[in-house]
């Protein structure tokens, strides 16, 4: 077994494009679910609709780079609007399958081939990190940066910071938030909503108000995700919705850094297995072929979820007494 | 203990015979031709009642008869088929439940609404009005709110105390025993600064220990000033500290008056042990053919 190919694969799991997407997503859903106790299962929907908004706005209407992640942003909170409006005056679980429902449609109107022109279809869409300006914005020049298993191009660099940049801000604004009065309010909303209205709190405006930011971490996460790879149909679904929740969930769904941490622990360990399943099953350890080996990680996942939420139910930076599912 | 001594009560609350739907002195809540129905079930169906202000009111009834119904009314937790009530003489028919509570017009729930996973001070002061830092825009950044959420700080534990509760202050609600939670749920709503104190059976589950104390809480409400409507099914309690009670029954108030008298009722009677109390059971079931047959003789 090639034990060197494996460990650098793995350490570079640590800091990728898709780490930083994926810890973007779990922050809004550490503000959904976490905070504000919003069961939502269609954050896969809000990155789409980010990522779709960038590449659209800039591909059909010409806008330069940063105006199409700033429709992306404004997609997501429009997304969040008109889902929250009727589905919010709905109990936790009813939401979740609201949600669950309103991330499928997204995803099929962006499959259907009704829009082409526009959507691109199952092909998806690509180059508008050219055409939009965001590659020439690129302020590192060309050539190799990093060293050892973190060595990367010119181009991943400049996605890697300003992906960071963006991770740090949501982070910022997500903390600022909890520790205000807004975050007790919306701490209070997650433990009994029926209380806070009796002490006179307009509880639909801060559920929504929480579905709305965390609905932007979400959109954020998939233009960080768009400006790295092709915006394609078959990434939003839902399976990447769950694995966004076993980020949360292994980092700590009512923490600030948990979900962050959470991304990235998941992405190493992904990559991990990835490697080292399809080299067990070709020495002969395992009694699958490569490639069954290789989905075998998505059933780890999965076990590892269950797990999870059994055993570590506060996650691995969660206080136990905060966020616990046996009330 | 001080429960010996019968606390001041206040009297001349109504004007003429103290009959269901009398007028009052000084209302604070106007009750008129509320009704609601479940199906085929009418819970409430009150055709006028007024709640006297500076007095302790208690509402009562055997399980059943619309209490905690008309409480959501009142509070804006659930609407009527029909109906308007006015409080303070502001109208509050089809005002959501968060601005009646706005308003100064604070509940409590029959089952305690501690909000378990957030510390016993961070319950407190969340009670607060107008907080700045609970706008989204200015709770970013402190200045807009430090200073404040100091004040609040200090108003919650000076509560906290007098309740008792200041030992517990950064222990979250989870941990906290039946009694304490309805202490905490009643400190809770005085950080509001109210004017009407709404009270769902604030007795129910609390030790005899603690009850005492929670009756003289009660008791000081009035003392400071406000007007206390409470529904309990506790009558020691009620005759201790009520200056007024209501007794609802079947959705309709069948009696009212100080409680020394209206205990006495035969509707009060009625309502709590059946008109037929002094029947043979046997002749309300038609199963003993003998006392039948006696009375058709």
């Amino acid at each position: 077994m090639d034990w060197g190919t494996i460990f650098n694969n793995t350490l570079a799991g640590l800091l990728t494009p898709t780490t930083i997407a994926f810890a973007l997503a779990a922050l809004g859903l550490a503000m959904h679910f976490g905070f504000a106790g919003l069961l939502n299962f269609g954050i896969a929907g809000f990155m789409a609709i980010g990522a779709y908004g960038y590449a659209i706005s800039v591909l059909t209407f010409g806008f330069p780079w940063w105006a199409g992640m700033l429709m992306g942003i404004l997609g997501s909170i429009g997304f969040a609007i008109l889902l929250g409006v009727p589905t919010l005056r709905l109990r936790g679980d009813y939401l979740a399958i609201a949600t669950i429902a309103a991330a499928e449609i997204a995803r099929l109107l962006f499959l259907t081939t009704a829009f082409t022109d526009v959507t691109g279809s199952a092909d998806g869409l690509f180059g508008y990190n050219k055409s939009g300006g965001f590659t020439a914005a690129n302020p590192f020049p060309p050539g190799s940066y990093g060293f050892g298993p973190w060595t990367y191009n010119s181009e991943t660099l400049w996605v890697l910071t300003f992906g960071l940049a963006v991770l740090a801000i949501c982070v910022w604004f997500l903390w600022a938030l909890m520790r205000s009065p807004w975050g007790r309010v919306i701490k209070g909303i997650r433990e009994d909503e029926d209380a806070i209205r009796a002490l006179g709190k307009n509880v639909f405006a801060y559920k929504l108000q929480a579905l709305i930011i965390g609905g932007v971490f979400g959109g954020m996460g998939g233009i960080i995700y768009a400006a790295f790879a092709n915006v394609s149909p078959g990434v939003y679904v839902t399976s990447i919705t769950f694995f966004i929740w076993t980020s949360l969930l292994l980092g700590g769904a009512a923490t600030i850094f948990g979900p962050v941490i959470g991304a990235v622990i998941f992405w190493t360990l992904q990559a991990f297995l990835s490697n080292i399943l399809p080299e067990l099953a070709l020495n002969g350890i395992l009694p699958v072929d490569g490639t069954q080996a290789a989905t075998l990680r998505f059933v780890l996942v999965g076990i590892g979820l269950m797990l999870l939420v059994v055993y570590r139910p506060q996650g691995i930076f969660g206080d136990k007494r905060e966020m616990t599912f046996v009330k | 203990m001080s429960n010996n001594e019968s606390p001041q009560k206040t009297t001349g609350l109504h004007v003429g015979k103290a009959e269901p739907g009398c007028k009052k002195n000084d209302p604070m809540l106007v009750i008129d031709n509320v009704k609601k129905s479940f199906g085929g079930l009418t819970a409430v169906d009150v055709e006028h009642l007024e709640i006297p202000k500076n007095a302790i009111t208690a509402l009562i009834g055997p399980n059943g008869a619309g209490k905690t119904t008309l409480f959501n009314l009142l509070t804006g937790f659930d609407n009527p088929d029909t109906g308007t009530w006015s409080f303070l003489g502001n109208s509050l028919s089809g005002v959501p439940s968060f601005k009646v509570a706005q308003m100064g017009q604070v509940r409590t729930f029959q089952l305690t609404k501690a909000l378990s996973l957030l510390t016993v001070l961070d319950n407190m002061k969340l009670g607060a009005k107008d907080q700045a830092g609970e706008n989204i825009f200015r709770s970013l950044f402190p200045g807009f709110w430090k200073k404040q959420d100091q004040e609040i700080e200090v108003k919650a534990l000076e509560l906290l105390k007098r309740f008792k509760l200041d030992a517990k202050k950064s222990d979250f609600a989870a941990s906290l025993s039946g009694g304490q939670r309805k202490l905490l749920e009643m400190a809770r709503a005085l950080m509001t600064d109210p004017v009407l104190v709404m009270l769902d059976e604030p007795m129910a589950g609390v030790n005899p220990a603690l009850t005492q104390s929670l009756l003289e809480h009660v008791l000081d409400l009035k003392k400071d000033g406000m007007t206390v409507l409470f529904v309990e099914h506790d009558m020691h309690m009620v005759r201790h500290i009520a200056d007024w009670v209501v007794v609802m029954a079947e959705g309709k108030v069948v009696a009212e008056g100080p409680p020394d008298t209206v205990m006495k009722e035969q509707a009060v009677i009625d309502a709590y042990l059946g008109a037929h109390q002094d029947t043979d059971l046997g002749v309300v079931t038609g199963r003993i053919d003998t006392i039948n047959e006696e009375k058709s003789k």
